[in-house]
């Protein structure tokens, strides 16, 4: 058996692992763009910060490919799939024959239509190590640099910068920061708490006219800067499944074995959507834990075994200055809310069952939430009212218990 | 495959896992000096409520959504225990929001920590088996369990 892998990221690394749990013979060959071992998109702002380096950024051990008897063709970019042949063409013209193809692509940023962003010559976005290495030569503790997003991704480089350079600046469409994953209340928290770092926010506001070195918002506002940083969001790389014949909406359409449309392909990752089970709709969940697993998910559907990805929340972690947020599902019901000191915390509770939730500062045993949601547990199952206090076992039957605890 | 399992009708809820497994990690071999005015961080927490009580600590998921979901690798499953590696983990919490049983936790270093089944310290056994004094917390092969 030829399995061949479109990607090298958690996606990939989840299918690898798949395979390998069905097929330990059959050929594995990967192929990505990225010169780069396995590493983890979500910590190059780490990196940045101090907080991790490139070694201890890999995803998986330098002898990961090897100890998976993986072909790793890695500076190689697929250019085109062709489904009625069973190929992969790459950019020398290469043909890579496959029995089953994975695409995990990911996505790409997103860069809007800015008036004068030609003008502006460090311009930066931030995705990919790569990224963050030409980001870093580009600062010094002079700079001034000017983000537009107010999002995970435009916050969290914020935050991986901020002590190297002499400002930071975030400018953002939307009224509030992180509008993705937080209500207004929980967005005002955290952008106080952001702002204390010396970091200043524009927001309902937008880049109007840009020149090298200087923004006219908006607004009307006028700002300097040195480095400008656009992480506006990001795009799925649906191209290559779309012009092989791969139904695609915002993302390639998958089911819940990870299939395609198309015959022997198979999607995940940042690139596929999925089905959330807190909104019943199909949609791309760009989180690394579900493109994870939904990998897991696909290698094991392709190597024979049989697997379903049907648990698909929304979910994040991520924290800012020692300011941590959890949140998962989707908001909406009846709500719960708790302020206490610096801690915050919002449940959704419709139909019996928890939607959503978001904690700020307390976010002990989190999962615990995250497991109502996922598992869609009937709150009249459990002590509901315990349980909103905080996260605990002593609210699921005694049997319950004894199932998780004893394994009886 | 051994793992810990608890038996509730035992627990007495007196802490002692707690202090045993926050021992069992401080690095130190005197344990007066180890927890003596200390606030433990340990492993194994308590639950009490009423007559209730009952021990929570990782129960090495076969199906380890914290190993899956973890960011960085830091968070592995080999034969059979799931085990952190510090130098590698980020304290993003991604496995916080992850574990069903709430069995993973910030550490002081900010990295994460959980029960590794005392296979990193000297302990080499569960120390909180060890040191349960009504024998409420087990390890023991159970069937049904990898």
């Amino acid at each position: 058996m030829k399995y061949v892998i479109i990607g090298n990221s958690a996606a990939a690394v989840g299918c690898i692992e798949g395979i390998r749990q069905e097929d330990t013979k059959g050929s594995i060959t990967v192929i990505a763009s990225e010169p780069y071992h396995t590493y983890s998109r979500p910590l190059i702002s780490y990196l940045l910060y101090g907080k991790t380096d490139e070694q201890r950024m890999k995803y998986r051990p330098d002898s990961f490919y090897k100890e998976k008897k993986c072909t790793a063709m890695l500076g190689r970019t697929a250019e085109k799939v062709n489904a009625e042949a069973k190929k992969v063409i790459l950019d020398n013209g290469e043909e890579i024959p496959y029995d089953k193809l994975l695409i995990a692509a990911g996505s790409a940023p997103f860069i809007p239509p800015m008036n004068g962003l030609e003008k502006v010559e460090k311009r930066f976005t931030f995705l990919s190590l790569d990224d963050a290495k030409a980001l870093e030569k580009a600062i010094s503790a002079d700079s001034r640099v000017l983000i537009i997003g107010a999002g995970l991704i435009g916050l969290k480089c914020a935050e991986g910068i901020c002590d190297r350079v002499k400002q930071i600046t975030v400018v953002d469409l939307a009224d509030r920061i992180l509008p993705s994953i937080l209500d207004e209340e929980g967005s005002g928290i955290v952008q106080e708490h952001i702002e204390k770092k010396g970091i200043r926010f524009f927001l309902n506001d937008s880049a109007a006219e840009l020149t090298d070195g200087r923004v006219v918002l908006k607004s009307g506002t006028e700002l300097d800067f040195d480095v400008l940083v656009v992480a506006v969001g990001v795009r799925p790389n649906i191209s290559l499944a779309a012009e092989a014949g791969a139904e695609t909406g915002r993302g390639i359409v998958t089911n819940k074995k990870c299939e395609t449309t198309l015959p022997d392909i198979y999607a995940a990752g940042d690139c596929a959507q999925s089905h959330d089970i807190t909104t019943g709709q199909d949609r791309v969940l760009a989180l690394l834990p579900n493109a994870y697993m939904q990998g897991e998910c696909a290698g094991i559907n392709m190597a024979g075994g049989d697997k379903r990805y049907d648990k698909a929340i929304p979910m994040n972690a991520i924290g800012f200055f020692g300011l941590h947020i959890i949140t998962a599902g989707t908001y909406d019901g009846e709500v719960y809310t708790v302020k206490k000191g610096h801690s915050y915390k919002k449940l959704f509770t419709k139909d019996n069952r928890l939607m959503g939730y978001i904690l700020i500062g307390d976010i002990q045993r989190a999962g615990i939430y995250t497991s109502l949601i996922r598992e869609k547990t009937p709150l009249d199952s459990i002590d509901f009212d315990l349980i909103r206090e905080k996260p605990q076992l002593m609210a699921f039957s005694r049997k319950e218990r004894s199932r998780v605890l004893a394994n009886r | 495959m051994k793992r810990i399992y608890v038996n509730e009708k035992w627990c007495l809820g007196c802490h002692l896992c707690e202090y045993y497994c926050a021992f069992a990690n401080s690095g130190q071999d005197d344990m007066v000096k180890a927890l003596k005015n200390v606030t433990i961080h340990p492993r194994i927490q308590i639950e009490q409520r009423g007559n209730i009580s009952f021990a929570v600590s990782c129960r090495h998921c076969e199906e380890p959504l914290c190993v899956k979901s973890c960011i960085s690798g830091a968070l592995t499953r080999e034969n059979g225990v799931i085990s952190i590696n510090p130098d590698k983990c980020v304290g993003c919490y991604t496995c916080i929001l992850s574990c069903p049983y709430g069995a993973v936790m910030p550490s002081e270093s900010g990295a994460i920590q959980k029960c590794e089944l005392c296979t990193k310290n000297a302990g080499g056994e569960p120390a909180c088996v060890k040191g349960c004094p009504n024998k409420a917390i087990v390890f023991e092969e159970r069937q049904g369990a990898e």
